[in-house]
């Protein structure tokens, strides 16, 4: 029977930016009422502009910021941070990987205490543990013990990435949640960090919430997807469902938009534009 | 007579550990009223072969060629003053960061009239009518409004847009494109795209796409260009590098895209570039021709 880990009831999200001395206070609806679940090992991707409140849905997800109304469940278990706030084994359970690699990782920290410092917050380990640990995750993310002194300018955009996955792992978190993991990377270090990814998933069956605009790799990882627009959840269904027969406009625009690198759509270009 | 033509270009960076061969002996060439794609991964020299034909380049490189030239004029003897009234006017380039490419304290009316001061020596009221024609042109709504904002105002697909008008304000004779969409959105990247390949058409210039996806290069090239390391590695037209590509780099960029994945995996370029394994050609056209 599959578990699910991570479920989400009609989450909204209001943001109120204040006003200034000649303007009025507003209210923006980041995430209008979005429901959601994911069963264990499962991806779930959320696709759409920017703006449209996916990165607000993930922080939600991620407990870092507190939905305005709705009901989140992880593992089964209600978790209301705004009025609960947040236990370190809830902490635990839910990691996070950014998009831009460069940005994530503090450049005066070496990347063994990078790892480290998890299980140094959150866990009672001493330094040797923590340093097995960290040796061993950072095998598990395909770089060496080698790797372990060395500072963050060292790596590559790729490797970077690497060592943030590994530093999510570090907890053993039941869900990870990957906002646009591989947008800032090149076409054949994404096709690595993808296959990591999956790799991943089936040694420890991790569950992805997957953000991304990027259709194509939606296509590949994903099981289940969202597509937001405007902070609503336009369509949501298994992958096939939404790519085979996309029901909502604004979903049928974005797979419109995707370029498409095969052989005969190359053809009409170049028919098309010898005819103009 | 082709636009531009580089013979055997070299750049080289001073660096602690000696000189690093960004760029190593590349011919290129491009056509009046054509759409080049240069293709590569970060590294592999792309950007850098483009700053040199600028001029852009930091002192610590040393840029050799056996011929630059561009439009007849040889670029490798021309001084600095000579060149800046080519660069800018005749040829221009449009950036990755568009947000990061556009001066913060000045209106984006005041940078695009810049341009249009220096090169064209226009008047005030010439140069706003022309900034406010470009507005238009480029697909900003209000443009007279718009003029008066700053580059933080606007977004990103905008803020591209305005590098486009500055870029394309001199009507120059070739464009260069460095990774114009990279940091946009796929809707936005789709409009910056019929955009460019629109005002080509229209004004009839040498395009330059420089890119690392290859669904822009299919969408858009004419001709194109794979670069890995510094050389290279095949040069095709568009239609002929997605039937049959010839190098086996080629294959592994076109085999790493996720739409042509075959069971779990993704073939990575590492995987592929050292043993040319046939099933994975294979597995590619059967890929290819599904999606």
């Amino acid at each position: 029977m599959s578990v699910t880990v991570v479920e989400g009831k009609n989450i909204v999200r209001d943001y109120h930016v204040g006003g200034g001395l000649f303007r009025p206070s507003r209210t923006v609806h980041a995430v209008k009422g979005v429901s959601f679940s994911v069963d264990k090992g499962k991806t779930l991707a959320i696709v759409g502009e920017s703006g449209c409140g996916k990165s607000t849905l993930a922080r939600i997800i991620t407990l870092v910021d507190p939905a305005t109304s709705g009901e989140l469940f992880i593992d089964g278990k209600k978790v209301d941070i705004a009025r609960d706030g947040l236990s370190k084994e809830m902490r635990r359970k839910v990691q996070i990987v950014f998009q831009n690699p460069y940005g994530s990782l503090n450049p005066r920290q070496k990347i063994g205490d990078v790892l480290g410092e998890p299980l140094l917050i959150n866990t009672d380990s001493t330094a040797g543990e923590r340093r097995d640990l960290a040796m061993k995750m950072l095998k598990k993310v395909g770089l060496g013990p080698e790797h372990y002194n060395r500072y963050p300018h060292m790596f590559s955009g790729g490797q970077r990435q690497r060592i943030a996955i590994a530093r999510a792992l570090m907890l053993n978190p039941s869900l990870l949640v990957l906002d646009e993991p591989v947008s800032a990377l090149d076409l054949s270090v994404q096709a690595q960090v993808l296959n990591l990814l999956a790799d991943l998933q089936d040694e420890f069956q991790l569950t992805y919430v997957f953000i991304s605009h990027d259709l194509s790799v939606v296509r590949y990882i994903a099981d289940d997807v969202m597509v937001m627009y405007f902070g609503e959840a336009v369509e949501y269904g298994s992958r096939d469902e939404v790519f085979a027969d996309p029901k909502h406009s604004y979903t049928r625009t974005l797979f419109a938009a995707t370029p498409r690198a095969d052989v005969a759509s190359i053809k009409a270009r170049l028919a098309k534009k010898k005819a103009a | 007579m082709p636009l531009l033509e580089m013979k055997n270009l070299t750049v080289s960076f001073d660096t602690a550990a000696g000189p690093f061969m960004a760029v190593q002996g590349i011919d290129l060439s491009v056509e009046p009223r054509e759409v080049l794609a240069i293709v590569g991964e970060s590294g592999s020299g792309k950007s850098v072969a483009m700053l040199a034909v600028m001029g852009l380049l930091p002192n610590t490189a040393t840029v050799r060629a056996d011929r630059m030239a561009f439009d007849g004029i040889d670029l490798l003897k021309l001084g600095p003053s000579e060149r800046r009234k080519i660069v800018g006017k005749d040829i221009s380039m449009i950036f990755q960061e568009p947000v990061a490419s556009l001066n913060p304290c000045f209106t984006v009316g005041f940078q695009i009239e810049e341009v249009l001061r220096f090169h064209m020596g226009m008047d005030r009221a010439q140069r706003r009518a022309r900034a406010i024609e470009l507005m238009k042109l480029v697909g900003i709504a209000d443009p007279e409004e718009r003029l008066g904002s700053f580059p933080h105002q606007m977004s990103g697909g905008q803020c591209q847009r305005v590098m486009i008008a500055i870029a394309i304000a001199c009507n120059p004779k070739l464009l260069i494109a460095d990774e114009p969409t990279t940091a946009l959105d796929v809707t936005i990247q789709k409009q910056i795209l019929d955009l460019l390949v629109g005002l080509q058409a229209k004004y009839g210039m040498g395009l330059i796409m420089i890119t690392h996806n290859m669904g822009v290069v299919a969408e858009t090239a004419d001709r194109v260009i794979v670069q890995y390391k510094g050389r290279k590695m095949e040069e095709a037209d568009v239609l002929s590098l997605f039937e049959s590509p010839k190098s086996n780099y080629t294959r592994a960029l076109l085999s790493a895209l996720p739409e042509n994945a075959v069971g779990d995996r993704l073939p990575t370029v590492s995987d592929m570039l050292f043993e040319p394994a046939p099933s994975v050609v294979a597995a590619r056209s059967a890929g290819g021709t599904a999606t």
